[in-house]
């Protein structure tokens, strides 16, 4: 319905969106924009909020204040699988595959709610069991040709290299019907080559599903290289957002990370120790 | 794809069938001479327990979670089967109708209890949803304890004896080919995946509490189901066979077989009921067996003999043929 109208709203929208774990207010008044094929980073010291902000988009956990919306769709209040099946997706920051699960049966378990068939065309392995199985297998396989994973569709999940899972991850997060996909550190324990490989699979996936991609990152040379806009949050509240030649002058930003300006000295002095 | 399908269907048809011919030729020819009715009787309680290991691990081997309640799901098919063939005795229906249609309402009426019983209870994991599990078969005891339909407490006894050997066999290969069918299916595959992670299904799509409250109502269906075979072949029961003992013996079954091997639990559930009987004449040391085997097990293969290995006839003959073919078959058994 959302693709009718014509003032298309942006894909994400948060409104002062916030949470609070008991006395502590872990993220605070956030608000992004993120519109058609639109790559946009999400930076921030350690414990800044980055992951409680996809945990709180994602409905693993209910904003305490402001809403936030898909399409122009409030999605507040829904269950996780239900903003599955609205298209807002994500990877985790420590990877969860189904590590005892072949490759391919990772794939396909998030292609779950393109099928129609029910138990009693299970039990009896009716035709449209057969084929949409089938539909399943092969489209599962285009995925993991995406993210250069074929040929290992036997193997268990779990038995793969680090930077193979991370591609597994992000091929499962492919395979629901997302409009928003969410990475928290793709790049995270990936050496330079892999990185690089990741970086090619993200613009692939760009052009060829034109979707927004939110991306939290820890590797700077990757977010400044990549994203179009970057946010950075500090203690749960925005400090900073623009596009990378922005952030990386912004003094607030250059504060968050290497501390204020009388601290400079005491760091010297470590330098010097060291 | 479809024909080698077809193919594999038919092996293991024709292998049960086999399996079963063997059986009849064995227990016609009276192989066995005098003590041909009492291994009938061994076999047929085999049967039955096949059917509530298996469906047991569904519970435990695929989706993951302990539940020490299965006894429950038994008593409650055992009692409504039994209820149900009493009341159609002499309403004219044939042996074979009558025991098909109470075993299905024993069926039906531990799947009710499981999604009564799931819904509130699948909240929990772990060793919550154990305990959780031990209390609800407990509350199921003790009501029928109660309940005069039941019995209130005494044995009721004058039970038709409807499970022969053959029917029980014949309703062990249906229900264990289902469950196969279930797991592998869109069903297995996505509890699996709340097994091994539910955070990442639910992260994937995935109504993780709809497929454990569905998974849960399939096993206690099939529990069901050979709690009425044990009421027809026992033809008399109290609440009290249904105590946490019988949950744990189910429980040390199919963990001894395999958690997440169906063919694990069916050479499991046949030995260990069986073991039993074999070793009537010291049957107060078998409990102490039971239990060194559990601690062996345990200590040399934590996953159970099994593991999570499935047997097919399929692999062995292709691996009996030669490697060189028998790769080809694997890669494309992807069903």
């Amino acid at each position: 319905m959302a693709e009718k109208n014509q003032s298309k709203p942006p894909v994400l929208r948060t409104h002062s969106l916030g949470i609070q774990f008991g006395g502590l207010r872990a993220v605070d008044d956030f608000n992004i924009e993120i519109g058609e094929s639109e790559l946009v980073g999400l930076i921030g010291p350690n414990g800044a909020g980055k992951t409680t902000v996809f945990n709180l988009i994602t409905g693993v956990y209910q904003p305490t204040e402001g809403s936030f919306y898909l399409n122009g769709i409030e999605m507040n209040g829904k269950k996780t699988y239900q903003i599955v099946e609205a298209g807002i997706v994500r990877t985790f920051q420590n990877i969860r595959l189904f590590r005892k699960m072949t490759v391919i049966d990772n794939v396909k378990v998030a292609m779950e709610q393109k099928l129609h068939y029910g138990l009693p065309q299970a039990v009896f392995r009716t035709g449209s069991f057969w084929r949409e199985e089938a539909q399943l297998t092969r489209y599962a396989r285009e995925l993991l040709d995406i993210v250069h994973l074929s040929g290992k569709e036997n193997l268990e999940a779990g038995n793969l290299p680090y930077g193979q899972q991370r591609r597994l991850e992000i091929a499962r997060a492919l395979a629901t019907d997302m409009k928003l996909l969410l990475l928290d550190e793709p790049a995270a324990g990936m050496n330079p080559i892999e990185t690089e490989e990741l970086l090619e699979i993200i613009h692939f996936i760009r052009n060829q599903f034109k979707i927004p991609v939110l991306l939290i990152e820890h590797d700077m040379s990757l977010v400044m290289n990549i994203c179009e806009r970057i946010q950075v949050l500090d203690f749960g509240t925005t400090i900073a957002s623009g596009t990378p030649e922005e952030i990386s002058s912004n003094p607030k930003v250059i504060e968050a990370y290497l501390g204020k300006e009388e601290d400079a000295p005491v760091s010297e002095e470590v330098r010097e120790n060291a | 794809m479809k024909k080698e399908v077809l193919f594999s269907y038919a092996v293991n048809m024709i292998a049960v069938t086999a399996l079963f011919a063997v059986f009849v030729l064995l227990f016609e020819t009276r192989a066995f001479g005098n003590s041909t009715q009492y291994i009938q009787g061994i076999f047929t309680t085999a049967c039955y327990t096949i059917i509530m290991v298996t469906s047991l691990n569904l519970v435990v081997g695929f989706m993951g979670e302990f539940s020490l309640g299965h006894a429950g799901f038994v008593s409650v098919g055992a009692y409504a089967s039994a209820i149900v063939s009493n009341a159609l005795a002499g309403k004219g229906l044939s042996d074979l109708t009558l025991f098909l249609v109470a075993l299905l309402a024993g069926g039906i009426a531990a799947g009710i209890t499981g999604v009564l019983v799931g819904i509130p209870a699948l909240r929990l994991r772990g060793d919550y949803l154990a305990i959780v599990t031990v209390a609800f078969a407990e509350i199921i005891r003790v009501a029928f304890c109660n309940f005069p339909i039941t019995g209130g407490g005494k044995t009721i006894s004058g039970i038709l004896k409807l499970s022969t050997f053959y029917r029980a066999f014949w309703v062990m290969v249906v229900c264990v080919a289902v469950m196969f069918l279930f797991v592998r299916s869109r069903f297995g595959r996505t509890v699996k995946a709340i097994r091994e992670d539910y955070v990442a299904a639910a992260a994937s799509g995935i109504h993780v509490t709809y497929y454990k409250v569905l998974t849960f109502t399939v096993a206690a269906f099939f529990a069901g189901i050979g709690g009425g075979l044990y009421a027809h072949y026992m033809t008399a029961m109290i609440p009290t066979n249904f105590n946490f003992m019988y949950s744990a013996e189910l429980l040390s079954e199919v963990i001894i077989g395999g958690t997440g091997s169906l063919t694990g639990s069916i050479l499991g559930a046949a030995f260990l009921s069986s073991l039993p009987e074999m070793m009537r004449q010291f049957s107060q040391y078998r409990m102490l067996a039971y239990s060194v085997v559990l601690i062996l097990v345990m200590i040399f293969r934590p996953g159970g003999i099994f593991g999570g290995w499935e047997f097919s006839l399929k692999q062995l003959a292709s691996s009996l043929s030669g490697k060189t073919k028998s790769k080809a078959v694997q890669e494309k058994e992807g069903m």
